[in-house]
């Protein structure tokens, strides 16, 4: 998975030879940053995967920064109402590309058991959303598989061209 | 502090007709005030040491045809002497003027606004009467009974919770 030196070999004068796409690719989907969007109880889960029982750096995606400007995954745990909506969109859109969005538990991803005025339906009405994870709230090894589900995805796409230009010319 | 009976008492030599009903409701005093005498009758009981307000609470009384359309209720607690009082009020439709209680107590800011933005109560004298719970660009008040209850209304953009400090205006 990893491009590895291996001592005694021809590797070790430090040069190695690989594509572009392959480095970036290997890069981006190891170090996820993900910036956690919690307004509600999944947010207290997600602490417990990033705690050492858990241990969420076992799939490089420890750093957690609370800046959009940093980060490159939003996790976006907890119920949002249409009064919150805007402001997911903001720190959406503040976030640099290449950058993916994980919809955590029933809540971001369909209202949950809230359908009433004030909570939005599913946060994908919002913005894109690469990995749903069901659960009321999800358990760390949920939020594990989405993380590796999201690496299996960043795997198949090329890296060299931008994500916000592929949505822009409709293509998948 | 005197008991609650002798508080009851001092209500209702207040001003004839204040009192609409006293009631009994799972251990607590409810008593009914007649609109007019609300703040009179809340700034005696404040005097008389119900020193904390925990919660305003509207109720919407859309298919009781016997009673006003709308009930305001004030939750009050003594710290000394552990007491609670219910305090009530019938609100009819066309007359949602209500008198603000911030200048009493100063958790009845937010409780009046949720009340407020929930029922479409006014409170005359309030500081800052706005949306605490929903959105800015919300229309119509939510927990009345003749709101659609699905019905979710999207928001162009966060209010401007901090004006003053906003430099970009």
């Amino acid at each position: 998975m990893g491009v590895k030196i291996t001592p005694g070999t021809k590797h070790e004068s430090g040069i190695i030879t690989t594509k572009i796409d392959e480095v970036l690719r290997w890069g981006r989907k190891n170090s996820l940053w993900p910036l956690p969007f919690g307004t509600a109880c999944c947010a207290i889960e997600f602490m417990g995967a990033v705690s050492s029982p858990f241990d969420i750096s076992r799939f490089g995606a420890e750093i957690v920064r609370f800046s959009p400007r940093q980060s490159d995954l939003m996790l976006v745990a907890g119920t949002i109402n249409y009064k919150i909506g805007p402001i997911l969109r903001r720190i959406y859109d503040q976030m640099c590309e290449p950058k993916y969005v994980i919809s955590m538990g029933a809540c971001a991803c369909s209202g949950g058991f809230y359908d009433n005025y004030a909570a939005i339906q599913g946060i994908d009405q919002i913005v894109p959303v690469d990995v749903f994870i069901p659960g009321c709230p999800p358990r760390p090894d949920a939020i594990f598989s989405a993380i590796v589900k999201l690496q299996e995805k960043i795997d198949k796409e090329p890296q060299l061209k931008l994500r916000h230009l592929k949505r822009e010319h409709g293509e998948s | 502090m005197e008991n609650l009976d002798s508080i009851l008492n001092a209500l209702k030599e207040m001003h004839t007709g204040a009192v609409e009903a006293v009631d009994d409701s799972f251990g607590d005093t409810v008593v009914t005030i007649a609109k007019p005498h609300l703040l009179d009758a809340l700034t005696l009981l404040k005097k008389q040491g119900f020193d904390l307000l925990l919660d305003i609470a509207g109720v919407d009384n859309l298919k009781r045809e016997s009673r006003e359309r709308f009930e305001i209720v004030y939750m009050l607690y003594s710290v000394a002497t552990d007491m609670r009082l219910r305090v009530k009020a019938h609100v009819p439709e066309d007359d949602l003027n209500l008198p603000s209680v911030t200048g009493l107590w100063r958790s009845a800011n937010w409780g009046e606004r949720e009340a407020y933005d929930m029922f479409g109560f006014n409170f005359e004298g309030h500081p800052n009467l706005t949306r605490i719970l929903c959105h800015h660009e919300f229309v119509g008040h939510a927990l009345r009974k003749d709101y659609p209850t699905l019905k979710g209304q999207w928001s162009t953009g966060p209010s401007d919770l901090t004006p003053d400090l906003d430099r970009d205006k």
